[in-house]
C-alpha cells in the first residue's frame, strides 16, 4: 500500500463531492486527503485526492471515478514529476524565552508568522505534506494549541497537458491485488 | 410550447416511447398524476407497493430490452423503491424511477413525507437527479433514459419537487438533448489487445467460454456460438447468462458456480484459458479466489472498465461492446476442435449427471426439481418466460428448466431479492403479452409481495404462479443443515392457504401434492383465462446439489450422496409426460440407481456421504 495522488476534473453540480466521497466509502478505499476548488474553466472543479492504495487498487479507483457521470477526467500523478503543496496554519504557545526560537524555526521552514499575541503565534507554512508534518513535529515541544491543514493539491510539472484518456486498465497479472483476502466477500 | 412540469414529464415519457408505467400516487407526485389523464397513450399500472413498481419496471426491461419506468411519491413511496432499485443496479437493468419531492422551499425542513431520496439512492443508482425547476425536467428525463440504457445499463432516479411539477416552462425536446461531457458509455480496446487475445485463444489447449448476461444485453447469442463453433470451445453460463446460449446447444455445458454443474466447475479449474464474455466473476461464480482457475489465462470482455481486475486479475482485457469485440476477434481466431479437452469434460459429465442435481429420490413425495422439470417439459412447445426469486427454487429452476431463448429467464441474481418474482413477472407480461409468463417462487418470497396479485386482478392479466411450497425458508435451512448443525433457527414457516388466498383476490387457486397431478395442474393453469396460483406442496427438507460452500474452492463441491438415489424414481411413462429432445435425466439416474442398488449394502457403506466430509465454510 502506498499513497496515490489522483486529480479529477468534475462538473461543478450539486452533490458531486458527495458522489465522490460515497464512491470511496462504498468501494472501501481510504481517503488520506481530498481538496476541491475552482479551475480556469467555469463550471468545472478540480479535485486532488490522496488515497492509500495498491497499484491495482489505484487503477480501480481511477476506473470507478471515470464511471461517475459528473467526472470529466482523471489523472494519477503518483509516478509523474509533479508538484505537491499543502498549506498549514499552526498556532503555537510562546513565552518570552521561546518566542525567538520559534521564529527562528519558522524562518528555517520559510514559513510566515500571520498572527501574534502575548501567548501564541499563528504560523502559515506551505510545502509538501511531509514538510508540514515536519514543521508540526518541531513545533510540538513548544505546545501546539491548534493546527489546520488544507490537504494536498497537486499539479504535474512541464508543459504537457493532462491526459484526457480513458482509464488504462493494466492487464498484466497483478501481484499486489487490493483484495488480499481470497475469501468470498459475502455470506 | 408552455407546459406545466407535470405535463413535461409525460411528454418526455411519450417521446421516449414509453407505453406503460408502474406506479403509486401520493401527495408530492399528485400534479403528475393529475396530468396523466391527458396522456391516455401511456398505460399506468397501479401497484400495491412501490417495491412492486420497481420490480415490474425491471421485469419489463429485462423481458423487452427497453427501459422500464416506475413512479412513486416522496418519502415512504420513494424509500419503498430502494430494494427494487438496488436489484436493478446489481443486475444491470435499465429502469428510470420518477419520484415526487416536497416543494423546493420545503427541502431540508423535514417536511411531511420528505426524504433525501437522491442521497439515499446515490450508491444504488447509475446516476440520479434532483430537479427543482420545471425547465430542467425535460433534460433530466432525457439524460436519465440515455444513461439507463447505454453502456452498462442500470437504474436512474429523477426526483422532482412538487412546485417544479406545478409551475410552467417552455417545453423544447430538441434543446433538452443530453449534455453529458463526463459520461463514457463505451470504450474501444486497442488493436494490440485483440492480437494478444487471439493469440491466447489460438494457442489454448483447454479453452472455456464463460457466458454472462452481457450476451443478452448485446444480443450476441449467434456471434458467441460462432466463436465457440469455429474454435471448438465449450461454453458455460452464469445464472443471469442462462438463455443466452440455448440449453440444447452441444456447446452449452450448463451453469457454473455455487450450484452449477459439477463438471462445469471442474472444467473451469482445469481450463488453460477462460474467455469471460459479459460476466463479472461474482463470488457465487468463483468460490475461493485464491484457488480459482489457477491453470487458466483469462480474457475478460466487459463494457464496464471497473469490472476488470476487480475480483480476478486477467491477462487481456477487451473493454467495449461485446458485439464489436466479437466482430473484431472472430477473423483472427483459427479453427480448432479440442477433441481431447471435450473428452475430458464429457467423462466427468457422465459421472456427475447421475450423482448431483439430476438424481432425485422419489418416495411418493413431490420434489421441487420434479415439478420444475415437468413444468419445462409441459411448456417447452410454448413461448415461455420464467421469473424466479432467490433461493432453492431459483437454483432448481436454473438446473432443471432448459432455456432455449434469450430473455426467457428473469431472476434476481446479484442482489438476491425475495419478493422479486411476482412483480417482475407482471412487468414481463406487459412487455410480452403474447408469451406465457410463469412465476417460480418459494413460499417465503411469495409472501413478501403477494399483494401484487391484486394488481394482476385489476389489470386483468394472466401470470402463472408456481409456489414451490416447502414450509421452510429453504436455502437458509439448507445452510443451517450444512453449516449450523441443523439448528433451524427461524426457518420453519407457515403461510396462508394459497388456494384460498388466490380466490380471495378473485383469481384461480390450485393445489398439487402428487407428481401424478402435475400434468393436469399445469394443463388447468394454461387453460384458465386469469392469473392462477398453484400451491406445489413439496418435500420439506430437500437440498440443492451440488453446492460449493461460500468461500470454498470451486471444485470442492458438496455432492448428492449416492445412496440418496432410489430405484423408485418416477419415469416419464408413469405420468405420461411429453418426450423431450434432450436425454431423459431421470431415466439416467434410475439406471445408475439400479446399478448402485445392485451392489447392495456394500455400496452404501463404502463411502461416507460427501456432505458430512465437507468442511463448513468460514462464513
Amino acid at each position: 500500500m502506498a499513497k496515490h495522488t489522483l486529480i479529477a476534473y468534475v462538473e461543478d453540480v450539486p452533490g458531486v463531492l458527495n458522489r465522490i466521497a460515497s464512491l470511496f466509502r462504498r468501494r472501501n478505499f481510504n481517503i488520506d486527503s481530498l481538496t476541491v476548488g475552482r479551475t480556469e474553466q467555469p463550471g468545472v472543479s478540480r479535485l486532488t485526492v490522496v488515497v492509500e492504495a495498491t497499484e491495482a487498487g489505484a487503477r480501480i479507483v481511477e476506473a470507478n471515478l471515470y464511471k461517475l457521470v459528473n467526472v470529466l477526467r482523471v489523472d494519477d500523478l503518483t509516478h509523474k514529476p509533479s508538484l505537491f503543496r499543502e498549506l498549514g496554519l499552526v498556532k503555537v504557545k510562546v513565552t518570552a524565552q521561546t518566542r525567538s526560537q520559534v521564529l527562528e524555526l519558522t524562518e528555517v521552514f520559510r514559513a510566515r508568522v500571520v498572527d501574534v499575541d502575548e501567548a501564541t503565534l499563528v504560523i502559515e507554512v506551505t510545502g509538501t505534506p511531509e514538510k508540514i508534518g515536519k514543521f508540526e513535529m518541531v513545533m510540538r515541544p513548544y505546545g501546539i494549541v491548534e493546527i489546520v491543514r488544507t490537504g494536498a493539491v497537486a499539479m504535474a510539472r512541464g508543459h504537457e497537458l493532462m491526459s484526457a484518456a480513458p482509464p488504462l486498465v493494466p492487464t498484466a497479472p497483478v501481484a499486489d491485488h487490493h483484495h488480499d483476502s481470497g475469501l468470498s466477500m459475502s455470506v | 410550447m408552455k407546459l406545466t412540469g407535470a405535463e413535461i414529464i409525460w411528454e418526455c415519457l411519450q417521446k421516449e416511447g414509453v407505453d406503460v408505467v408502474f406506479g403509486y400516487p401520493g401527495g408530492a407526485i399528485l400534479p403528475t398524476y393529475d396530468a396523466m389523464t391527458k396522456y391516455p397513450k401511456i398505460h399506468h399500472v397501479l401497484v400495491r407497493h412501490e417495491q412492486g413498481a420497481t420490480h415490474m419496471a425491471d421485469g419489463y426491461a429485462r423481458a423487452s430490452g427497453k427501459v422500464g419506468v416506475a413512479i412513486a411519491t416522496s418519502g415512504p413511496g420513494a424509500t419503498n423503491m430502494v430494494t427494487g432499485i438496488a436489484t436493478a443496479m446489481m443486475d444491470s437493468s435499465p429502469i428510470v424511477c420518477i419520484t415526487g419531492q416536497v416543494g423546493s422551499k420545503a427541502i431540508g425542513t423535514d417536511a411531511f413525507q420528505e426524504t433525501d431520496v437522491t442521497g439515499v439512492t446515490l450508491p444504488i443508482t447509475k446516476h440520479n437527479y434532483l430537479v427543482t425547476k420545471p425547465g430542467d425536467i425535460a433534460r433530466a428525463i432525457r439524460e436519465a433514459f440515455y444513461i439507463a440504457k447505454s453502456g452498462r445499463p442500470g437504474p436512474v432516479l429523477v426526483d422532482i419537487t412538487k412546485d417544479a411539477q406545478q409551475m410552467t416552462a417552455e417545453f423544447d425536446w430538441e434543446a433538452a438533448a443530453p449534455r453529458l461531457p463526463g459520461y463514457r458509455p463505451s470504450y474501444h480496446a486497442p488493436a494490440s489487445e485483440f492480437a494478444r487475445a487471439a493469440e491466447l485463444i489460438n494457442s489454448a489447449k483447454r479453452p472455456l467460454i464463460l457466458a454472462g448476461q452481457g450476451i443478452l444485453k448485446s444480443g450476441t447469442t449467434a456471434e458467441v456460438l460462432k466463436l465457440a463453433k469455429s474454435a471448438g470451445i465449450p461454453i458455460t453460463t452464469t445464472l443471469l447468462g442462462i438463455g443466452a446460449i440455448p440449453a440444447s446447444s452441444e456447446f452449452n455445458l450448463g451453469m457454473m458456480g455455487m450450484h452449477g454443474e459439477a463438471w462445469v466447475n471442474q472444467a473451469i479449474q482445469q481450463a488453460d484459458l477462460l474467455i469471460a464474455l459479459g460476466m463479472r466473476f461474482d463470488d457465487r461464480v468463483t468460490g475461493n479466489l485464491k484457488t480459482y482457475a489457477l491453470n487458466a489465462k483469462k480474457i475478460h470482455v466487459d463494457i464496464d472498465p471497473t469490472e476488470i481486475n476487480k475480483n480476478v486479475p486477467v491477462d487481456v482485457a477487451l473493454i467495449g461492446d461485446l458485439r464489436e469485440v466479437l466482430e473484431l476477434i472472430q477473423p483472427q481466431v483459427k479453427k480448432a476442435e479440442h477433441a481431447e479437452w471435450w473428452a475430458t469434460i464429457n467423462a466427468s459429465r457422465g459421472d456427475a449427471a447421475v450423482r448431483d442435481i439430476q438424481s432425485l429420490p422419489d418416495s411418493g413425495h413431490l420434489y421441487a426439481a420434479h415439478v420444475i422439470n415437468d413444468l419445462w417439459r409441459l411448456t417447452q412447445k410454448r413461448d415461455t418466460i420464467v421469473v424466479t426469486d432467490v433461493g432453492q427454487h431459483q437454483m432448481w429452476e436454473a438446473q432443471y428448466f432448459r432455456h432455449e431463448k434469450p430473455r426467457s429467464l428473469i431472476t434476481s441474481g446479484g442482489l438476491g431479492t425475495m419478493g422479486f418474482a411476482l412483480p417482475a413477472a407482471i412487468g414481463a407480461k406487459f412487455a410480452c403479452p403474447d408469451k406465457d409468463v410463469w412465476v417460480v417462487v418459494g413460499d417465503g418470497g411469495f409472501q413478501m409481495t403477494s399483494c401484487e396479485l391484486a394488481t394482476c386482478e385489476q389489470e386483468g392479466i394472466k401470470v402463472n404462479v408456481a409456489i414451490i411450497n416447502n414450509s421452510f425458508l429453504g436455502m437458509v435451512r439448507q445452510w443451517q443443515e450444512f453449516f449450523y448443525d441443523k439448528r433451524y433457527a427461524a426457518t420453519p414457516m407457515t403461510g396462508p392457504d394459497f388456494v384460498k388466498l388466490a380466490e380471495a383476490y378473485r383469481l384461480k387457486g390450485l393445489r398439487c401434492n402428487k407428481r401424478s397431478d402435475v400434468k393436469s395442474t399445469v394443463a388447468q393453469t394454461l387453460a384458465a383465462k386469469e392469473t392462477v396460483v398453484i400451491d406445489f406442496v413439496v418435500e420439506k427438507e430437500d437440498t440443492v446439489f451440488p453446492m460449493v460452500p461460500a468461500g470454498a474452492d470451486l471444485d470442492k463441491m458438496i455432492r448428492r450422496p449416492k445412496q440418496d438415489v432410489m430405484l423408485e424414481s418416477g419415469s416419464d411413462k408413469d405420468w405420461e409426460m411429453p418426450s423431450s429432445p434432450l436425454p431423459n435425466v431421470f431415466a439416467e439416474a434410475k439406471a445408475e440407481a439400479t446399478v448402485l442398488n445392485g451392489r447392495g449394502k456394500a455400496a452404501k457403506s463404502a463411502k461416507k456421504p460427501a456432505r458430512k466430509a465437507a468442511k463448513p465454510a468460514r462464513r
